[in-house]
């Protein structure tokens, strides 16, 4: 098989036996990225000469007998709303199409430590806004295993990338599910992070108290090892928890005997593909093979997570949005006649329409008269869900269920109407406006497309998912498919 | 016709003498070269984050404990939605419904009569930065923006509607400057921007309970200049209630070349902010110890200084207020007072000669260039009869203008006493032989001639000769 497509550990482990080297990695990389991209796009910006670079001084570091950590020259990608000093970062939107940070990221700063090689930056929806990767200002990405259908979004970018062997390992952010969703179509691992888990220093906001920056990967150990390297606590970031992070490939043993699991019956009802369904169900057989307990649960208030998040959401956004208006740096309209129409033009020029109309849904959300009937009421059925999945999981380890409702659609399909886009998340939006952590891991095939599988788990229980997803990856073989 | 009364509140912006910005680590050193002080954080470049200055919060609960306000064990912080080119996020961090510090008071004198102004509360926020207009829109159709004030932490003091008249408010924002700046946490420069104030005024006839229509005043940036333009906008409200217009609520601008308030806005054009908790910041949870620490550490405050320097000193009331007004000139004296201890006969000088001078040359008690221990050692030469008290008016002059020390400038001018006792002899015989009319008069009866006679000795001596000698001398010989 080509290096691209073997994962970070494997890799690891051929570079420290010195079967392979840094470069060779590297070029094979951009060897697929050069032989799909024109079909894929998944990449908005390529750092092809200092990838080479990068991964050269990996191999003299080597040949000088340092130690090499587990991502030292493994390739990644990292999605356009994660800041890179000296880098264009973008967002995939007209605003910044020219905008090149002073500064890395928290999460970029800590895979130069440890040597990890950037590839380049992947596409997504403007500003994270969006279920397709379609709503990018550049161009659509398209899915690898039918390139005619979405990735999903709105880190479709990234999570093409690691499906077409164009990376080894990605980022993105899940503010409503944006990791899972798209991994769950393209047949890849993505987690979200408990909320405060991972620096958000550097990730262009889209919703502040969403936002979580995530691994993308071709299976759990991967997922494991990028995650030893992105959370812990931030000084910089306010929202950054103080915890010690343990090392999450130790949860990867196989062992969930007599583990909990709850199945909430909202995510399985009315609205679910009846083959994401059934895949969903072969999954609970395979737990409960293993060991694991599994039981019916209830999520009541979970009608409410989307009526809340597209409250919530765009409030934060149209506030963080407020920036782009072409005083300081990105995109500015010309021939303004003021100040005020420069505002305007450039606002109205610069974001494309579903960021336009989350700015104009938050706007009005906060505006005096309207701030306790829509905002303040989200926030408190925003409690409401929280609570739902606190005496869950009093009861259970894990909560499972369907990460999308559906399998990747075809491109174009949804994209004249918003609400069918925004029932695309359904499955994975209260786990944002709860702040736990969750994964997608892939489950098996539906209509010729991937499947995903959602598992859910306690703030900070990042540890027990790993080990569930893990033991269900050794027992399946669902990963190691590959897009043709 | 009915009388009318003033209805005044203050609200006043005081910026925060940390080292570094309210959220990130640039400096907030004032005056340096444009946008030198920035970082990504202040600059509000996409992807970053704010995080809490803790000695601003410190320094905000010391103002808020100073002005006796009640410290909130659970506060947070706010966005204020809206676009201006020098607010780099297009919102401004500030804290909406649960600021720091609520509840507190001050005290004023008002024509010996002490009165108590209310404060609503005290809040924090981040500055914004300052736009810098080049020539006129034809030439440069630009304008240029400086960040450095960007994020520099400001607390907002806001009044309660208690001030009546505009030496109510100007008394006000005195008190509330020689507060803040007793407590280190500003310097309170009016002119650097670091003490800004806005006033809200209404006019209502005499005995009526219920509130007139409110304008805002913006833009004075000096206590004349707040004084004259609340003056002038009770004076405007009171012909418009009188002429039987109304008041529209707005925003007026001080002009202070034209002595007017402006209209600037109306309520109709008033800005909707959206406030909503900032996601980006965690809620401020206030330890009471840590609160009771800052307490213990607060210094003495003008009304308790005042108090000592009456009974420590045995000033009278108008001395240690005087002397209290801030707290440089309140150490000034003190340090005076050490080395000098004739506690009134410094109080003379300082609130005397060295305030007549400050005056007149623009000077402020940090700029003075006499140290406490000079004019100490000024005021032990005179009393050892070195130099007679005229000549301390000559020598303190010099010693303004030029920081030497009193010996030199004596040295120098050669301006040491006459107390020669022949010397004196020869001169008094002089003046006696040279004025034979007042000598007469003087006999006759005319004890005021000695005034005119003593002058003209310390005339013929430059007037080194020692007063109370040719006094002595004079008065033996003519007897």
């Amino acid at each position: 098989m080509e290096l691209n497509y073997l994962t970070a550990h494997q890799l690891h482990d051929m570079l420290v036996s010195k079967e392979v080297s840094a470069e060779e990695i590297i070029r094979a990389v951009f060897d697929r990225v050069e032989q799909v991209e024109d079909k894929i796009r998944a990449y908005i910006t390529l750092n092809k000469e200092q990838a080479v670079a990068r991964a050269r001084l990996v191999d003299k570091a080597r040949a000088g007998g340092e130690y090499l950590p587990p991502l030292a020259g493994i390739p990644v990608a990292v999605k356009d709303n994660i800041c890179t000093n000296g880098i264009r970062t973008t967002c995939a939107s007209k605003i910044l199409y020219n905008y090149i940070p002073p500064y890395d990221a928290t999460v970029m700063e800590r895979l130069n430590a440890c040597r990890a090689v950037l590839v380049g930056k992947t596409n997504m929806d403007e500003f994270a806004m969006g279920s397709s990767c379609e709503n990018s200002a550049f161009f659509s990405t398209c899915n690898p295993w039918d390139t005619g259908r979405v990735p999903g979004g709105s880190s479709g970018g990234s999570a093409a990338a690691v499906a077409a062997g164009e990376t080894v390992l990605a980022l993105g952010s899940d503010t409503g599910g944006s990791i899972r969703q798209p991994a769950s179509f393209c047949g890849v691992v993505g987690m979200k992070p408990t909320y405060g888990a991972v620096s958000r220093y550097g990730l262009v906001a889209y919703a502040s108290s969403l936002d979580q920056i995530g691994p993308l990967a071709r299976d759990v150990t991967d997922c494991a090892l990028l995650l030893n390297v992105i959370c812990g606590h931030d000084p910089l970031d306010s929202t950054s928890a103080p915890y010690n992070v343990p090392d999450y490939t130790s949860f990867l043993n196989g062992d969930i005997k007599g583990m909990k699991i709850g199945v909430p019956r909202e995510y399985m009802g009315q609205g679910i593909d009846a083959a994401v369904k059934d895949i969903i169900y072969k999954a609970i057989d395979v737990y409960t093979g293993l060991g694991a307990v599994v039981e019916e649960t209830t999520l009541p208030h979970t009608e409410y997570a989307l009526p809340a998040y597209y409250l919530i959401a765009p409030a934060e956004a149209s506030s963080n949005l407020a920036r782009y208006d072409g005083v300081r740096y990105g995109y500015r309209a010309k021939d303004a006649a003021d100040i005020v129409d420069m505002f305007m033009q450039t606002r109205s020029e610069g974001f494309g329409p579903e960021v336009k109309r989350r700015i104009m849904l938050g706007t009005y959300a906060l505006s005096a008269g309207y701030y306790d009937a829509y905002y303040n009421k989200a926030l408190k059925v925003r409690t409401l869900i929280k609570a739902d999945f606190d005496r869950a999981f009093e009861q259970f380890d894990l909560l499972l269920a369907p990460t999308a409702p559906v399998t990747a659609f075809r491109r174009g399909e949804k994209l004249d109407d918003p609400l069918q886009m925004y029932m695309v998340d359904i499955c994975t939006l209260a786990v944002n406006l709860a702040g736990i952590p969750a994964i997608s891991i892939p489950a098996g095939m539906a209509h010729n497309l991937p499947v995903g599988l959602q598992l859910m788990g306690r703030p900070f229980g990042e540890g027990d998912i790993l080990r569930a997803a893990y033991a269900f990856e050794q027992n399946t073989d669902h990963h190691r498919k590959l897009p043709q | 016709m009915a009388q009318y009364e003033a209805v005044i509140g203050l609200e006043v912006h005081i910026e925060l003498k940390t080292d570094t910005k309210i959220f990130c680590h640039s400096s907030t050193e004032f005056g340096a070269v444009a946008n030198r002080h920035v970082c990504p954080v202040c600059l509000g470049l996409p992807g970053v984050l704010p995080v809490v200055n803790k000695k601003a919060v410190e320094y905000a609960i010391k103002a808020g404990l100073a002005l006796n306000c009640r410290i909130a064990s659970f506060s947070k912080f706010d966005r204020k939605n809206y676009y201006y080119p020098d607010l780099p996020k297009n919102y401004q961090i500030s804290q909406y419904d649960l600021p720091i510090a609520e509840h507190g008071h001050l005290k004023i004198n008002i024509n010996g009569t002490d009165k108590r102004i209310g404060i609503t509360r005290v809040h924090m926020e981040e500055d914004a930065g300052k736009l810098v207009h080049q020539g006129t829109p034809s030439t440069t159709p630009y304008s240029l923006v400086d960040y450095n004030r960007t994020g520099v932490p400001l607390i907002e003091i806001v009044s309660e509607p208690d001030m009546r008249s505009a030496d109510e408010a100007v008394a006000y924002l005195e008190k509330l400057k020689a507060i803040i700046q007793y407590t280190g946490v500003s310097d309170c420069k009016m002119q650097e921007g670091s003490l800004r104030c806005d006033a809200n005024i209404s006019v209502r006839p005499v005995g009526q309970a219920e509130l007139g229509t409110r304008a805002e005043l913006k833009n004075m940036n000096s206590f004349k200049a707040l004084h004259k333009a609340v003056t002038y906008e009770i004076e405007r409200q009171i012909k418009l209630v009188q002429s039987g217009e109304r008041v529209i609520q707005e925003t007026r601008t001080w002009d202070d070349s034209k002595g007017v308030t402006l209209s600037m806005r109306s309520k109709e054009e008033a800005h909707d902010y959206r406030y909503f908790p900032d996601p980006d910041l965690a809620p401020l949870v206030i330890d009471q110890r840590w609160v009771d620490e800052i307490k213990a550490g607060l210094p003495e405050l003008p009304d308790e200084r005042r108090a000592r320097f009456v009974s420590e000193y045995k000033l009278p009331e108008y001395d240690a207020m005087v002397l209290t007004a801030t707290r440089e000139l309140a150490d000034y004296y003190e340090q005076c007072v050490q080395l000098f201890n004739n506690p009134k006969l410094v109080s003379n000088w300082v609130m005397g000669d060295l305030a007549r001078m400050m005056n007149a040359s623009g000077r402020e008690i940090g700029d003075v260039l006499i140290s406490p221990a000079q004019l100490a050692e000024m005021l032990q030469l005179m009393d050892k009869g070195t130099i007679s008290g005229k000549i301390a008016k000559t020598v303190f002059e010099e010693m303004f203008n030029t920081g030497k020390d009193p010996g030199k400038v004596v040295e120098e001018k050669g301006l040491v006493q006459i107390s020669d006792a022949a010397l004196i002899d020869k001169v008094v015989d002089e003046v006696i032989a040279a004025n034979p009319k007042s000598v007469e008069d003087y006999r006759a009866g005319k004890e005021k001639v000695i005034g005119f006679l003593v002058g003209q000795v310390m005339k013929a001596t430059t007037g080194k000769a020692n007063p109370g000698m040719v006094n002595k001398l004079l008065k033996e010989k003519l007897s």
